[in-house]
């Protein structure tokens, strides 16, 4: 077999972040590679810059592909060199048909005019090959996500491909949709296509692949024959330490319940007859940190905003007691009011207002606290955001500084200052370390016990198991719009959440 | 200069920044603020003095009076995120209204003033109601505002002219404010600097405007240092503030040698005083500021973004009205064509002072500037000669090349 790609000491900076330091990687033709890694690895990074999306220069290292150097200006380049990456957002119109979809860019034209007859004829062909059995002219709207899925894969394959990037393609999927995916890859490969895979499901990984490079904190920990490989063995080498060390020392003494939610029902926003929450109950102590374990898609985002001020979805019911007594949490002020306060998963579209300083951002939930009559006392306010600058000790020249210039890490320091000067007796925090480094991590976990011993009680949404397993003294586990288990600390592992949401 | 300078150097916490860096994150703001006076400069030059004479600087006031007042609440849409093209009909219809109410019902001029801006308000209202509340493209939701209330002035008024108006109503536009000091004063000090007349309180009232932004501003500053907070280099502070107050100074003088200080000088920089601090200082102000950057993220900090969007509208609906009626008082009739078009110098103006289309970004003091830049720009061609098909072209430059200069500096700094 000959070597089809070479990645060599790829080093790709960031203001304020190393995301990748001198990352090596070797893929061979005609094998499916896996790369491991946690989120925020570097793993998207690396494919953005073998891509091209990070283009040549931007970057330092070397790229050989097919034998000689690549210079990738843009995606587009490397597209006509065959390397096609399929993201983990699915980069589809959905207003489109599946037909459309396919040839979107890449249209089978004479001077201008759509041939639409070869154009069905070629999606026909495609779309077996990757077995899925819809009309070219379906619009992908109206598909599912494991269809649309492969309707993105017989694009790739509509663009003669080489090497195949899958990033994270099983995320959003149901396990026989997952199962179906990997068949086809297996196939592909058969046929010659070489395919990099990016996955944390070792499950998968163990599957499908031939070679499995493990990337932790930038840089590539190992490079391994996936015959005989232990998944011990790659978590090792991802984690790279002992569970101990990632989380800070903790020790909780939750007291009397502090919020309980209880028969919570919310709808769709659009499809009214969609039950995105079924009835779910659910409580934190004082002092308590109360994780939701679940799949992507699973609901809990869903869950924590409708609880939030009806921030999403219709016909939302159930009670919410704080303290044993009801509260009104039917909009975002009166939620605040009540002591509830939601850190978001999606920082930069829902936290922040990127182009805005640090104070203005840290004061923005909060207003009343800084002003006298309605008139702004600036000083105040940046006190206010100097306190929690120190507190939470981000890292920047001043409060003066836009946020859109701070790291992922930092960033989220000014989003949960800009929550805990509501004074919350609660807090939410939807993924609240997704994409940002480790050593950061390491501190935000430090701010959610500090948070936790003085009283509060704190929920933690996370997709990242250890994450949850690390810090978190029950777990609920969520699937599909339900609760469908709690367990304590002690009971709680990787196998009992994946057993309790794949057993639903 | 340099005593200025390495003063600030000492005081701040960021030696390392220069006044190199200070200018190149702040050249919007200057750059504006240099291209008014490059461009009366330049037009003073070429128009032999006459841009500058007593009566022309008058009328430039006046003139753009209608435009500044509602360069004021257009800012406020924009900065919101939204737009607002109805504002020229609905200045138009508010002056028919006018006219109509008190040329041809004879109804009480004060009464008609008040109808007229709770008329603004309700337009306004009602726009921002299907934009706040039915997610309606301001846009679109304008853009049937602006037929509506055109074709509503044309029946209003039965396609005629009405007019003219009483004395009372006529000095909104056209009235001056009376000296209050002993004429004596003044004729002493018209013999000083050698000119007929003086208006004393005209004169003072400019001095006392730009000691009062200097003070502000030095109190600002002390302020920033106590707080170590980055401030503008000694010396920008300096010529910017000597810069401003004799620009005051000079209009005011020029003023106070022909008739005094115009009613709506006092008007437009009473409200554009209220804005400024309106958006600047408070609550309210950095809302909307919050709205437009993120309204997503607004809304999950607890603000509350339909009723925001609703009162920008209202808000805007109320000043057009007033423009409506400086603008009907100033021509002294009502006429269905009033206002045409007017809605793109507004919205150019506030774009050319340095707002974003996409909000969360603009000041109410660079959407007033933008607002005179483009009424020097006009003025001074007018007495140029020089042609409305070249007027309108150069103005069109001047918008585009003002959002490229931004667009430009952004990626620069992104």
């Amino acid at each position: 077999m000959a070597t089809l790609l070479e990645m060599r000491q790829i080093t790709k900076e960031f203001p304020g972040v190393k995301a990748l330091d001198r990352v090596d990687l070797k893929v061979e033709e005609g094998e499916i590679h896996a790369i491991c890694g946690e989120n925020g690895a570097g793993k998207s990074t690396l494919m953005k810059v073998l891509s091209g999306v990070y283009p040549a220069g931007s970057y330092d290292g070397e790229i050989v592909y097919e034998g000689e150097t690549a210079q990738f200006r843009d995606i587009r380049d490397s597209e006509d060199r065959g390397i096609i990456i399929i993201h983990q957002e699915l980069a589809l119109v959905p207003q489109l048909s599946i037909a459309e979809n396919i040839f979107l860019g890449n249209e089978r034209a004479t001077r201008g005019v759509i041939d639409w007859r070869k154009t069905n004829q070629r999606t026909e062909e495609l779309l077996a090959k990757v077995g899925l059995s819809e009309a070219p002219t379906t619009l992908v709207d109206s598909i599912g996500v494991g269809k649309q899925q492969l309707v993105e894969i017989a694009k790739a394959l509509s663009k003669d491909v080489k090497l195949l990037i899958l990033d994270e393609p099983t995320a959003a999927l149901q396990e026989n949709d997952s199962r179906k995916l990997l068949d086809l890859m297996l196939e592909l490969k058969a046929q010659g296509v070489t395919c990099i895979l990016i996955s944390h499901k070792l499950g998968e990984v163990r599957y499908v692949a031939d070679t499995v490079t493990v990337i932790r904190d930038g840089t590539t920990v190992s490079t391994l024959d996936a015959k005989g490989l232990s998944e011990d063995q790659i978590v090792h080498d991802m984690v790279g330490r002992d569970m101990t060390a990632r989380f800070p020392e903790h020790k909780r003494t939750p007291g009397d319940i502090l919020m309980e939610v209880e028969g919570w029902t919310v709808w769709h926003p659009e499809h009214a007859e969609r039950r995105v929450i079924k009835n779910a109950n659910f409580n934190v102590r004082a002092g308590e940190v109360v994780g939701i374990a679940g799949l992507m898609g699973s609901g809990r985002t869903e869950l924590a905003m409708s609880i939030f001020g009806r921030s999403y979805g219709r016909n939302v019911t159930g009670t919410v007691r704080l303290k044993g007594e009801t509260v009104d949490v039917s909009t975002v002020p009166k939620a605040i009011k009540a002591g509830v306060s939601y850190v978001t998963e999606d920082r930069k579209s829902l936290g922040l207002v990127l182009d805005e300083t640090i104070r203005f951002n840290t004061t923005l939930a909060n207003l009343e606290e800084v002003s006298n009559n309605g008139v702004l006392m600036r000083n105040e306010e940046t006190q206010v955001a100097e306190r929690y600058r120190e507190a939470l000790a981000t890292r920047t020249p001043s409060v003066f500084q836009k946020v859109v210039n701070l790291s992922g890490g930092n960033q989220q320091k000014v989003v949960l200052a800009k929550w805990l000067f509501t004074s919350p007796e609660v807090l939410i925090l939807d993924e609240p370390t997704r994409g940002i480094d480790v050593g950061a991590k390491y501190e935000i976990y430090t701010i959610i016990n500090d948070l936790a011993d003085q009283g509060k009680g704190v929920i933690m949404i996370s997709s990242e198991m250890p994450e949850l397993l690390g810090m978190c003294d029950r777990i609920y586990v969520m699937n599909e719009g339900a609760l469908v288990g709690e367990l304590t600390a002690a009971e709680a592992s990787q196998e009992r959440i994946m057993s309790l949401i794949v057993n639903d | 200069m340099a005593v200025a300078d390495t003063d600030h150097t000492e005081g701040a916490e960021h030696k390392s920044k220069g006044i190199g860096a200070y200018l190149a994150s702040h050249l919007r703001e200057y750059g504006l603020l240099l291209a008014l006076i490059v461009v009366m400069v330049f037009f003073q030059a070429v128009t032999e003095g006459t841009l500058l004479r007593a009566v022309n600087v008058t009328n430039l006031l006046l003139q753009n009076s209608y435009i500044v007042i509602m360069a004021l609440g257009m800012l406020v849409v924009i900065v919101s995120g939204n737009i607002d093209l109805s504002v020229g009909s609905v200045m138009g219809f508010i002056g028919a209204l006018a006219a109509v109410m008190i040329v041809n019902y004879d109804m009480n001029i004060y009464v008609t003033i008040v109808a007229c801006l709770v008329m603004g308000g309700i337009i306004g209202a009602a726009q921002g109601y299907w934009v706040a509340y039915w997610r309606i493209p301001s846009f679109i939701v304008t853009l049937a505002g602006m037929l509506v209330f055109r074709g509503l002035s044309l029946w209003l008024l039965e396609g005629q002219s009405v007019g003219p108006f009483p004395r009372e109503f006529q000095i909104i536009a056209n009235g001056f404010v009376p000296d209050i000091f002993p004429a004596g004063i003044g004729a002493s000090l018209a013999g000083l600097f050698g000119v007929r007349q003086l208006n004393v309180l005209a004169l003072l009232s400019g001095v006392v405007t730009a000691a009062l932004i200097f003070w502000m501003g030095m109190k600002q500053r002390s302020r920033n240092k106590a707080y170590g907070i980055e401030d503008e280099p000694g010396a920008f502070f300096a010529a910017r503030n000597f810069i401003v107050a004799a620009a005051l100074i000079f209009i005011t003088y020029k003023l106070s040698t022909f008739r005094g200080l115009p009613n709506v000088l006092l008007t437009m920089g009473v409200l554009t005083v209220i804005y400024a601090f309106l958006t600047s200082s408070t609550v309210i102000g950095r809302r909307v500021y919050a709205l437009g950057g993120n309204q997503k993220a607004a809304k999950l900090s607890g603000i509350n973004t339909e009723r925001l969007t609703f009162l920008a509208f209202t808000n805007m609906g109320v000043l057009a009205a007033a423009a409506g009626l400086v603008f009907a008082a100033r021509l002294n009739t009502a006429t269905p064509k009033a206002g045409f078009a007017l809605e793109l110098d507004v919205i150019a103006a506030v774009f050319i002072g340095g707002a974003s289309m996409s909000g969360g970004v603009g000041t109410i003091i660079g959407a007033v500037v933008g607002a005179f830049l483009m009424g020097v720009l006009n003025n001074g061609m007018s007495i140029m000669g020089i042609g409305i098909d070249y007027q309108q072209m150069i103005k069109g430059l001047v918008l585009l090349a003002a959002v490229i200069f931004d667009v430009y500096n952004k990626q620069k700094q992104g």
